[in-house]
């Protein structure tokens, strides 16, 4: 449905995506993740048409973004990171100024609104002004203007950042909804439990997809143990093992050590480690492996390279 | 019509009725600007103080002091004891003219002599100079004029010579009014007109809703003229109010057509919304749009012919002034009200506007494409 090829953008001074190359599939939602700056929202914003790619190709359901962004445009909804609707119309005033430029037909127009208003829970806010809506109404607000002309591919920019938990719950519940009626969608994400609701997750690291694949596949192909430790002095326990033999990188929460290893016998080296140093460390346990840890470790041997 | 268009527009009047403030700006910075042009810029000097050095003390010198007083340039403010005394309340800016008659002025003339008089005027302002120095000129030839008629007993006048009659055409009182008002009409079709479309666009960008345009089947030709629709409605409500104002409260004659007036303030808007587009591809916020936009305002009341007349400019300034669309604007618009002269008497201004307009907006619109970016 969606196809990068080779694709470049670069800025004056800077390059933010670099020969990048990947595919989604119709129907999957793809979640693009990574630290800031790796190029995510430079990545939607050549597939939405809204920037050209400096070098390499676009087609979103094998229609190219550059010869042909009006056709692309009908295809796509995209939903930038910034709240980019009009604070000072209502939330049906809105609505109504995307369905109209997208020339979505009259007749059908009032079914349509009231769907979507529903759909977003936001029937009873729809005289409301748009700067008067709370965050995670905004963010509702923005999907279903995004919806308005049917779109077949929802590009959606962190739209949950900065949102409460409960509003990002009931978020992904939409998405979902959206989902399962065949919308192809491609989300950029802060937040790796939302990753591992995706059906492929791409990682992205300075410009460049580091990694691509099912979230279950990139946690189990991690290649390392997980240890779990707990110590009083938990600082101090990283630091002594952080440069031992089969370490791959330590960190710390609270009182609990994370250590990721090539193999779990490690264990014992590390605890003589500790041992020698005076430092107590209990409880130390093999544990299951996180999105979090694999892309940790991505981008740990990314940069040793 | 074009239905992307029609809801670029609708949105736009709902923006501006949602923000009443800057709406009612919108309408009241004519009247303003009207009324602090109207009353503040005048060039008709008369009664300017001053004050008189009198060493002769004789009637002749006591007559040509009448002469000065009665010519309605000079108000006599009062009388100094020296001309130390004159130096000091030029200085201060008290007064704006001395007269010193020396003593022995009444002697001379009786003697049938050259009597003297100085007359000292402020220079700080030359446009009050000017009249003053023009002023105390005429009234020391009139007055020297009756002195030798009555010593020769035969009226001068009727031996022959040359007899000036000056008869002002369009503004025969001079008032500055009638040539201000019709210039405020300018000045207020390009202030908004250049300043709000500049504003719109960039605040679009500004809240990040471009971004979400960019990727709607809007084309950029539509978002500018969907936007700027408005402010073209609000400018013209504007020219019409000042017309009126001018008219009932200035009695700023309209002698020529105002459908006219109108068709041909529609060329000049190309031009001045040109601009607004060109400020709103640079500005990358709405208070350097403001600054850019002010900034666009300055050759057009300095060199554009609305404060300072253009034949008094150096050449290359005036060369410059070609370029200054305003310049053409306010001739068509004077010429249309107080000369009430048609449509052939400004085809060189049409032309320089049907050149100048679409030139201008040409360069912005690509300008402006590629902000898009």
């Amino acid at each position: 449905m969606i196809s990068l090829q080779g694709v470049t953008k670069r800025f004056a001074a800077i390059t933010a995506i670099r020969d990048l190359s990947f595919t989604v599939q119709a129907g999957q939602v793809f979640g693009l993740i990574g630290p800031d700056g790796a190029g995510k929202t430079t990545t939607l914003r050549v597939t939405s048409t809204a920037m050209n790619p400096t070098a390499g190709r676009v087609t979103v359901g094998d229609i190219d973004t550059v010869r042909a962004p009006e056709a692309v445009k009908q295809l796509i909804g995209y939903m930038p990171q910034r709240f980019a609707l009009y604070p000072d119309l209502t939330v049906v005033e809105n609505l109504n100024f995307f369905a109209d430029i997208f020339g979505s037909p009259r007749a059908q127009r009032a079914e349509l609104i009231a769907r979507l208003l529903g759909f977003a829970r936001l029937t009873e806010f729809q005289t409301r002004l748009a700067r008067n809506l709370s965050g995670g109404m905004q963010k509702k607000l923005a999907l279903a203007a995004t919806l308005m002309h049917r779109p077949r591919v929802l590009l959606l920019d962190e739209p949950t950042t900065g949102v409460d938990p409960v509003s990002r719950r009931e978020f992904w519940d939409l998405l979902t909804e959206i989902h399962l009626q065949g919308v192809t969608i491609i989300i950029t994400t802060p937040y790796l439990d939302e990753a591992e609701r995706c059906t492929r997750v791409g990682l992205m690291y300075r410009g460049e997809l580091v990694a691509c694949d099912e979230p279950r596949t990139l946690r189990d192909g991690l290649g390392a143990t997980v240890l779990e430790a707990q110590s009083a002095q938990a600082l101090q326990a990283r630091h002594a093992v952080e440069k031992s033999e089969g370490v791959l990188t330590v960190s710390t929460h609270g009182d609990v050590l994370r250590l990721l290893v090539d193999r779990a016998e490690r264990a014992a080296a590390l605890q003589a480690v500790w041992q020698a140093n005076g430092i107590t460390v209990g409880n130390v346990r093999v544990v299951r492996a996180r999105l979090e840890d694999a892309f940790v470790l991505m981008l740990t041997r990314h940069d040793k390279t | 019509m074009n239905s992307r268009l029609l809801s670029i527009i609708r949105k736009e009047f709902i923006h501006i009725l949602r923000d009443p403030r800057t709406l009612a700006i919108m309408f009241i910075i004519p009247i303003v600007e009207l009324f602090l042009l109207g009353y503040a810029v005048t060039t008709d000097i008369r009664h300017l103080n001053t004050v008189v050095f009198d060493a002769d003390r004789t009637p002749q010198s006591r007559q040509l002091v009448e002469a000065y007083r009665a010519s309605d340039y000079f108000a006599i403010a009062r009388y100094a004891q020296s001309e130390d005394e004159i130096a000091v309340l030029l200085d201060s800016g008290a007064i704006r003219a001395g007269i010193i008659i020396p003593a022995g002025y009444g002697d001379n003339l009786a003697r049938g002599a050259v009597a003297q008089v100085a007359v000292l005027i402020d220079g700080s302002d030359p446009t009050v100079a000017s009249t003053a120095f023009a002023a105390s000129q005429s009234v020391g030839q009139a007055q020297s004029i009756k002195i030798v008629t009555q010593r020769l007993g035969v009226d001068v006048t009727r031996l022959g010579g040359i007899e000036i009659r000056p008869r002002v055409w369009y503004n025969p009182e001079l008032r500055s009014a009638n040539y201000m008002v019709p210039a405020v009409i300018g000045i207020i079709l390009q202030f908004l007109t250049t300043l709000f479309t500049a504003l719109t666009i960039v605040r679009e960008r500004e809240q990040g809703t471009i971004e979400q345009l960019v990727v709607t089947p809007i084309k950029s030709w539509e978002l500018v003229v969907g936007k700027v629709v408005p402010y073209i409605a609000i400018a013209f409500f504007d020219l019409l109010e000042v017309l009126v104002l001018g008219t009932f409260w200035f009695g700023v004659p309209i002698r020529g057509s105002i459908p006219l007036l109108l068709g041909l303030s529609v060329l000049f808007l190309l031009a001045s919304l040109g601009m607004g587009l060109f400020v709103s591809s640079v500005a990358r916020s709405q208070l350097e749009a403001m600054f850019l936009a002010f900034l666009t305002m300055l050759p057009s009341i300095f060199i554009g012919g609305f404060l300072f007349p253009l034949e008094a400019m150096p050449g290359w300034l005036q060369a410059i002034s070609y370029l200054v669309p305003l310049r053409y604007l306010l001739v068509i618009i004077r010429g249309i009200m107080l000369k009430g002269v048609g449509l052939g008497a400004f085809g060189d201004q049409v032309l320089a506007l049907l050149i100048l307009g679409p030139f201008i907006m040409f360069g912005a619109s690509r300008r402006f494409r590629k902000s898009l970016e």
